[in-house]
């Protein structure tokens, strides 16, 4: 089981079957099929264009179908003010971007131990850091909540740093320490003959050797953190210290948002996951097989 | 996700390279190393470790969450066996089982051969990408994000009754997710659209690894698209099933987030899953000791569910003779 990043797509090698059975018709009625399963997976975001746009009058009297009497961005404007949209963003970006680090280098340090020290017992920690993975966030969540008012923590961003770094460093370590443990001898060893200690080798030799797998993670701790909601919920009550998702379900529980600006919250809360989307597709499409090839 | 056979495989003794030290005495080769592992084992410790053995200790409890937690023994665990929201909210697990892990694998199976065997090779591989993207854009965002938009759309005043106005079928109208005979179908809906993506783009991207020439060989001795898909896609992707199946199961027995933003367990429970029912023993009813109970019993299904899995594929691979 190794991280096997998907390689390349090559482009220009498709070799085309020769059409012996004359399934011109056939394929092009399976992409027509293809195409509306796609577009219908895509109809609730143009639903939600379509209404973020929408004064609450213009809703309640055509309804949420037809198209926007007048251009109205009050309503994205009410909620970027309302929930001081700068500052949950600023707090989804700080929050995961320092998950993403710390846990990668937590990561590292404990599969280097595991993959390439193979220290006695690393099966049952890998098995360990794993099930910590799968826990249930509830097992953990109120003592967690305990000890962050004991420890003046709660409500606190680095709270939730603390808490995700080590959740996502499970996983990550499970992840490195398998792919670390293929890791190739020689390298280590002609190291060593050049007397370059272990922490030296960790940064020198096999940091470089992993960047891939690397930034791979990086991505998805990102995203995982920023996507995370039971946690931060329980954690950060209030204005300055909430996330983007927590800040949008808790203005949704007042039920005092109307139609329009439930949108236009959920149209600036998606924003940033599509731009990261957009930006690293390649990444999260060989990321999401990592762990799952053989 | 089962323990790396290859770790388990390599012997541990591999000879290790002089280290330039004298040792006074034998050392094992990896003495050193145990110092990496100490950041990444205090932290769990303190974050995972720690707080999941006090857990336990809290569902043998009664404790409100101020004063001093009161022992009360496996009280907890007896209530809960005849608490009839316990299990409802178990019921609905298998429910979200469905929604989650068996739709979801069963519809990416086919879309992925599909979209690489039929549109893929007959198409412009770009063409394959475009559709996989719109599959996976779901997967993106955050949950409680996606809880929200189709909350709105299942609405009485919302889009979906809008659309059924607009064709005629009015009288269709409801309350799609306040009404207990359609909360849980609409909710499973949500689900299946939110997970999609995920097995889709995980079984494209194990369709990579196959020799075209596979299909192509195949196709010349005449094998029609389904004995492609028996003989080939399936067998040649069972390892990411396997992954898939595993994670989503975790994934489903957990699920919080879009039943809070959907539904809060409501109406009348009949959307409740363990994950929320704990959430809301916890902080609004205030019940601490059983909240914990419930989140015990839930890691402890987690757990067995995921040995079972994992065994299970082990088997599956040393049957293959492994890969």
């Amino acid at each position: 089981m190794a991280v096997t990043l998907t390689p390349p797509r090559t482009g220009g090698r498709t070799r085309r079957v020769p059409d012996r059975h004359h399934r011109g018709v056939t394929r092009w009625i399976v992409l027509a099929l293809v195409t509306v399963a796609a577009l219908v997976m895509l109809v609730p975001f143009a639903f939600m264009l379509l209404n973020a746009f929408k004064s609450p009058g213009d809703y309640s009297t055509n309804g949420p179908l037809s198209w926007p009497t007048e251009f109205y961005t009050t309503g994205l404007r009410t909620y970027w003010e309302q929930v001081d949209f700068p500052v949950k963003l600023w707090n989804s970006i700080l929050i995961s971007g320092s998950v993403a680090v710390l846990a990668v280098v937590v990561s590292l340090l404990s599969a280097y131990a595991l993959g390439i020290g193979r220290v006695r017992g690393r099966l049952w920690i890998i098995g360990l850091f794993l099930l910590a993975n799968m826990l249930p966030q509830e097992a953990l969540i109120y003592p967690l909540y305990h000890f962050a008012k004991e420890a003046g923590l709660y409500n606190t961003r680095l709270a939730v740093i603390i808490i995700f770094t080590v959740i996502q460093a499970a996983f990550g370590t499970y992840l490195l320490a398998s792919v670390l443990s293929t890791f190739p001898r020689p390298l280590l060893e002609a190291a060593a003959l050049d007397g370059a200690g272990k922490w030296r080798i960790l940064w020198r030799v096999v940091l470089p050797n992993v960047r891939p797998t690397i930034s791979v993670l990086l991505v998805f701790f990102f995203i995982w953190t920023w996507n995370e909601f039971l946690i931060p919920l329980v954690m950060l009550i209030d204005n300055q210290t909430q996330t983007i998702p927590v800040a949008l379900a808790s203005l949704q529980g007042d039920r005092l948002m109307d139609a329009p600006t439930t949108n236009a919250g959920a149209l600036l809360s998606l924003l940033p996951a599509i731009l990261f989307f957009l930006v690293f597709q390649r990444t999260l499409a060989r990321g999401i097989t990592a762990g799952a090839d053989k | 996700m089962a323990v790396p056979d290859t770790v388990a495989a390599r012997p541990g003794a591999t000879p290790s390279p002089p280290t330039g030290r004298t040792p006074r005495r034998p050392r094992r080769p990896d003495a050193g190393y145990w110092l990496y592992l100490l950041p990444g084992a205090a932290l769990f410790l303190l974050v995972i470790g720690g707080p999941l053995v006090y857990t336990g200790y809290l569902s043998l409890t009664k404790w409100s969450g101020v004063g001093d937690p009161s022992f009360i023994g496996l009280d907890n665990y007896r209530t809960l066996l005849t608490d009839d929201v316990f299990w409802t909210s178990f019921t609905n697990t298998i429910a979200m089982i469905v929604a989650m892990v068996v739709l979801p694998t069963l519809i990416g199976l086919v879309l992925a051969a599909v979209l690489f065997d039929t549109i893929g090779r007959r198409f412009r591989p770009r063409t394959a990408a475009a559709l996989r993207a719109a599959f996976y854009l779901p997967q993106v965002l955050p949950v409680v994000v996606a809880g929200i938009v189709w909350g709105w759309i299942l609405r009485p005043d919302g889009a979906l009754n809008g659309l059924l106005d607009a064709i005629g079928l009015g009288t269709l109208s409801h309350d799609w997710l306040g009404d207990p005979d359609t909360a849980l179908p609409m909710v499973m809906a949500v689900m299946i659209w939110v997970q999609l993506g995920y097995p889709v783009v995980v079984f494209m991207a194990a369709l990579e690894r196959v020799n075209p020439e596979l299909y192509e060989a195949a196709e010349i001795d005449g094998a029609g698209w389904w004995r492609r898909f028996r003989a080939i896609t399936l067998p040649q992707i069972r390892p990411e099933t396997f992954v898939v199946g595993l994670t989503c199961t975790i994934a489903a027995m957990k699920v919080f987030g879009p039943i809070y933003a959907l539904t809060r367990g409501g109406p009348e429970n009949a959307t409740n899953v363990p994950s929320y029912f704990a959430y809301f023993t916890f902080f609004k009813r205030l019940n601490v000791g059983y909240g914990s109970a419930i989140s015990m019993v839930l890691t402890l299904i987690i757990v067995v569910v995921a040995v079972l899995f994992i065994r299970a594929q082990n088997r599956a691979e040393r049957r293959d003779g492994g890969i």
